[in-house]
């Protein structure tokens, strides 16, 4: 079936429409730009969360639980679970999903697992066109869990509207709080297993943490959830409608959507000119030429790169 | 194209037994395929997973006797829902009486315990339906 078939379907809310449309823009099929330029016209709409934080802080479980609640309320909601491809095999064991298996029955709900593929910050190449495709495709929330990590992450930032990190209780004491990083980009700090020793020692560095920083007009939260019994998930939806609600008031909900088109914009290019980039790279006689010299020892690289990049550029026509 | 070949790996039913699904869901990992892990899962749950996913290759874990049945009406619902073109596989302790009929019901190859990882990835590399994708 083309591209161009598959679209009344996922407008419709067709669920296999929709992965069959992902697959193709995730594989970088000839058709990505086209279908990925059709659907742009249909987003905007859909209130994006991400989730991020270390491996077995319990992001899948805090998912589960929240898009049960959020399914129960009438929403539909979109899932997109990124873990890690192996370096050498290029493979990958998805291993979120099992933490859902509640919702494989759930109408309306509908998550997809992705592999890292060699990108780095949490997420994988695909991850914003994965998020374009399911808010074209009607889903009012969209719920994005990074690879596990600990002290990077500024991609799902600049994708979400939303940015929610989950910890656990005895992961480090203060000290870690006052890191840069992944400290910084959290709207609500969750504090899951809380039944555990020391969830209010943890709760308190982060409040210790963010009450040195610079007020802004959102403060961020810090909630205590334990995911297994499905506690706290209730006041979780509640802080992410506060924040919602602010983004909105504030203009900030409007300027995230320009940013990410921006966003869009800005990567898009690049990849376009590193794809034509790269297949001069193999044919230009020059350009080759300087590769052997390097390769010889006859030339250093940084002379090289330089010679290349600007010959590129002024032969770009 | 970067097209990376999907497989969802499921326990049929209630059977427990993890050890096998988890060994094979590694191994396939380690031959460079996507594998999402899924667990225990009955066949309605199994489907819409695997349209979620877009899987090329459905895995069935079985030791429990329940293939007879369950691994049958995968195979029927998938078709139902419009992806009869995806590779349904069945791996456990399956008696040799019974496989002729669950290849009869389209499940595409029955394998074994003593079943070495290769043939596996042989077998999916060999019949993978789906027109997309690639090795």
């Amino acid at each position: 079936m083309s591209w161009t078939e598959l679209l009344p379907a996922l407008r419709a809310g067709d669920p296999l429409a929709l992965s069959r449309l992902i697959s193709r823009v995730e594989n970088q099929g000839s058709e990505k730009v086209q279908i990925m330029k059709t659907v742009f016209a249909w987003t905007g709409k859909a209130y994006i969360v991400g989730l991020t934080g270390p491996p077995g802080a319990g992001k899948s479980t805090i998912t589960n639980g929240l898009v049960e609640l959020l399914a129960e309320k009438g929403l539909k909601v979109g899932v997109v679970c990124v873990d890690p491809s192996s370096p050498f095999s290029g493979g990958a064991f998805l291993g979120d999903r099992i933490r859902m298996t509640s919702l494989d029955a759930k109408p309306g709900v509908f998550i997809r697992s992705l592999a890292s593929r060699g990108s780095l910050g949490g997420l994988s190449a695909a991850a914003k066109d994965v998020v374009q495709l399911l808010d074209a495709a009607g889903k009012d929330v969209v719920l994005i869990e990074t690879v596990g990590m600990g002290q990077v992450g500024d991609e799902i930032k600049k994708l979400a509207d939303t940015t929610v990190l989950v910890t656990v209780p005895g992961l480090g004491d203060g000290i870690q709080t006052f890191k840069a990083g992944i400290m910084e980009i959290a709207d609500i700090f969750i504090v899951n297993k809380a039944e555990r020793e020391g969830a209010d020692e943890t709760v308190r560095d982060l409040e210790m943490m963010l009450s040195e920083v610079e007020p802004k007009k959102w403060r961020p939260r810090v909630l205590k959830t334990c995911a297994l019994r499905k506690e706290g998930l209730e006041e979780l939806w509640e802080s992410l409608q506060e924040h919602r609600r602010l983004l909105e008031q504030s203009g900030q909900w409007m300027a995230q959507r320009r940013n990410r088109a921006n966003t869009i914009l800005l990567e898009n290019s690049k990849e376009h000119v590193l794809e034509k980039f790269q297949r001069e790279l193999e044919k230009d006689e020059l350009l080759l030429g300087m590769r052997r010299r390097v390769d010889e020892g006859s030339l250093d690289p940084y002379t090289a790169a330089l010679f290349i990049s600007e010959y590129f550029l002024a032969n770009r026509t | 194209m970067s097209r990376k070949i999907k497989v969802l790996m499921a326990k049929l039913g209630l059977d427990i037994h993890w050890r096998g699904a988890v060994a094979v869901s590694r191994m396939l990992r380690d031959a460079g395929m996507e594998v999402v892990y899924l667990g225990n899962q009955f066949p309605e749950e199994i489907i819409n997973a695997a349209i979620q996913e877009d899987a090329d290759v459905v895995g069935l874990s079985t030791l429990g006797g329940n293939h007879a049945v369950l691994g049958p009406k995968v195979v029927r619902l998938l078709r139902e829902k419009g992806m009869g073109d995806v590779l349904v596989l069945m791996g456990g302790v399956i008696p040799r009486d019974d496989m002729p009929a669950l290849k009869k019901a389209g499940i595409a190859e029955v394998f074994g315990p003593e079943t070495q990882i290769q043939e596996i990835v042989d077998f999916i590399h060999a019949n993978l339906k789906k027109a997309s994708a690639a090795s």
